[in-house]
């Protein structure tokens, strides 16, 4: 009890959080982590299955290890033209979603005009309006504006809906720029302007890679709005696709798992090289 | 006086130029001449060319934003008060009569009843278990940030992987019956998509299994702005571990608490794809996993009744931001400026 104490008044950080023993903390971490990725396993393990192996021990490993399912899916063209689609819409929601937000945040927060306030709630309130919400007659606008079938006609939805959550992040952010820099700069002679694209750019980049990840994420995963206006499948991303595959598939369960898994991976790799940003992103995006 | 008027003049002419080319143009030839009116204004280029530089940044944004976001909302509520098939412009005025079916639709109020479900239980199931775990990896330990990511990988997946997923694993003959089996616990064998009794059960399972991990990281990040040294304090003082938790991290964990809360009540109103995917626009029904977004696009898209979809979508809405409001009005609002409200912003 003296020795523990003594590394408490030496380590004084996080030793004193060190209550009911760590041994416990990496149980229960272990088996969360079990519980979280078992699924994941599942299914890649399945891809590597027969269907008639699958059939007599559902929950069995692979034995032998079949690649088959793999191969074909990745050969088959399908998957590679709905990961090109989902790309396309991902990135080009990201990129309006970064230029259109971080413009108008920029006004929100540092021009001086009336109207801001009122901007800034008109996008707050954009808040409460889920996709959900607005995608019967958000299908009529986009039909009547002839983008149904075309990856347009779901990017620029998405642009709107996710300028809300980038607006409420980016504006305290650009509110933090300090008044001096500003002022520095106008004094060597920059512009409004020249401020927003030479000093405010840079600076907010954190900011900026935060939202941008957040909405290159929601396109990735959307599904109800491609459900809604994609009826050619040439077009399908990859929620539609994979779920097209596993109703017209649904007797080859083990293709289906195959095809599950790799639609896994772009996500996986994209949140494991982002994973701090994205983390930190949310926590920083709750607490602002 | 002078001095400054002086600064001003001078300074457009110079490194502007070599700025971003658009804007300084005009400002050499008027600068001076505007200057000498807005003499308090400082830092501000001429109003009018001010509010281009504003129509110019803003104007874009908001206009995608009012077009696709706002319009459509608007658009529902005035096309709810229709019978529309969704051709041509909706000539058939029903007035209130299509919120009056939604009302009194059992099929409606059913999935009302399954989202209230989903919105208590993912409250009840995810918080405590959350808060917990949070605390009790809220230590140095080895492959912390390991651990972190993985939790956090069923949060990543799609709904639509996550319910094609478990929608194979949760089959009658599929791997979780078969584990119930080869563990000796084949009485607890269920029809776990299709019983009625059951499978609002596993959706909430799948729920609770694809959202656990972002409400640990949400708690963590809030543990991390915990002070330690008032829990060294408490320590000194001669607290034990779970009283100094009880009595000083949760209270502090309150505002975390509130904002992870107000986060999965909004999605719980919402729960669509998962639903969809796994029980299909009709199952949903029998099942007992209707949600009231499914219920919209089974008796709105899919029946081609348009001006009822509509409805449907106003219906949703106001219950979302009724207790949107409700909860901002009595919890959120000491920890934020309200959103809504617009607050001091």
């Amino acid at each position: 009890m003296t020795s523990a104490a003594m590394t408490t008044r030496r380590r004084p950080r996080h030793d004193s959080v060190d209550g009911g023993g760590s041994l416990a903390a990496y149980l229960v971490a272990f088996a969360l982590v079990g519980v979280c990725l078992a699924p994941a396993v599942y299914v890649v393990l399945g891809g590597f299955r027969t269907n008639s192996q699958i059939i007599q021990s559902p929950a069995g490993l692979p034995d032998p290890w079949e690649v088959g399912n793999y191969l074909s899916v990745l050969t088959g063209g399908l998957f590679w033209q709905q990961l090109a689609n989902s790309l396309v819409a991902a990135v080009g929601t990201t990129l309006g979603v970064v230029v259109l937000g971080l413009m108008t945040s920029y006004v929100i927060a540092r021009y001086p005009f009336r109207a801001k306030h009122a901007m800034y709630s008109l996008f707050a309130a954009g808040l409460m309006f889920p996709i959900t919400v607005a995608i019967t007659p958000l299908y009529i606008l986009v039909r009547d504006l002839g983008l149904t079938n075309t990856l347009a006609g779901i990017i620029v939805p998405q642009i709107a809906f996710a300028l809300p959550t980038t607006v409420i992040i980016l504006v305290p952010f650009l509110r933090a720029i300090p008044r001096e820099l500003e002022e520095a700069a106008f004094i060597d002679g920059a512009s409004r302007l020249g401020f927003f694209t030479r000093m405010v750019v840079p600076l907010s980049l954190p900011g900026v890679i935060t939202v941008g990840i957040l909405a290159f994420v929601a396109s990735w995963n959307s599904y109800l709005l491609p459900l809604f206006l994609l009826n050619d499948p040439a077009l399908y991303t990859l929620p539609l696709g994979v779920q097209a595959f596993a109703s017209q598939y649904s007797v080859d369960t083990a293709r289906v798992l195959a095809f599950v898994s790799l639609s896994m991976v772009p996500a996986l790799i994209f949140f494991s090289a982002f994973e701090r940003r994205i983390v930190g992103g949310l926590t920083g995006a709750v607490k602002g | 006086m002078s001095t400054p008027e002086h600064v001003r003049s001078d300074v457009p002419a110079g490194p502007p130029a070599a700025g971003d080319g658009t804007g300084p143009v005009p400002s050499p030839a008027r600068g001076p001449v505007r200057a000498a009116a807005a003499r308090t204004a400082r830092r501000r280029p001429v109003p009018w060319r001010r509010w281009l530089e504003i129509l110019l940044l803003a104007g874009p944004g908001t206009a995608v934003f009012v077009t696709f976001v706002i319009l459509p909302v608007l658009m529902a509520g005035y096309y709810g008060f229709f019978r529309w098939s969704g051709y041509g412009p909706p000539t058939e005025f029903v007035g209130l009569r299509n919120y009056q079916l939604i009302l009194t639709d059992t099929a409606f109020l059913e999935a009302l009843w399954h989202n209230a479900f989903i919105l208590v239980m993912s409250l009840v199931m995810q918080g405590p278990v959350a808060i917990g775990i949070a605390l009790l990896l809220n230590r140095r330990m080895r492959g912390r940030s390991l651990i972190r990511v993985l939790i956090f990988v069923p949060y990543v997946l799609s709904e639509v992987i996550v319910a094609i997923g478990f929608s194979l694993m949760l089959h009658t003959a599929g791997a979780v019956n078969d584990v119930l089996d080869q563990a000796g616990l084949g009485a607890l064998r269920q029809d776990w998509l299709a019983d009625p009794d059951v499978a609002i059960w596993s959706l909430m399972l799948i729920l609770v299994w694809k959202y656990i991990g972002f409400a640990v990281i949400l708690m963590l990040a809030g543990l991390q702005g915990v002070p330690d040294e008032l829990r060294e304090a408490a320590a000194i003082d001669g607290a034990s571990y779970w009283k100094t938790q009880w009595y000083i991290t949760l209270p502090l964990l309150g505002p975390t608490i509130r904002i992870w809360a107000f986060l999965s009540i909004i999605g719980s109103l919402q729960v669509f794809d998962l639903v969809y995917v796994i029980w299909g626009q009709y199952v949903a029904d029998t099942a007992g996993t209707s949600t009231m977004a499914t219920y919209m696009v089974a008796n709105g898209r899919i029946s081609g009744a348009y001006g009822y979809g509509s409805a449907v979508a106003v219906v949703i809405f106001l219950i979302s931001l009724a207790v949107a409001l409700v909860y901002q009005r009595y919890l959120l609002r000491r920890d934020t400026e309200g959103a809504l409200t617009g607050g001091a912003a």
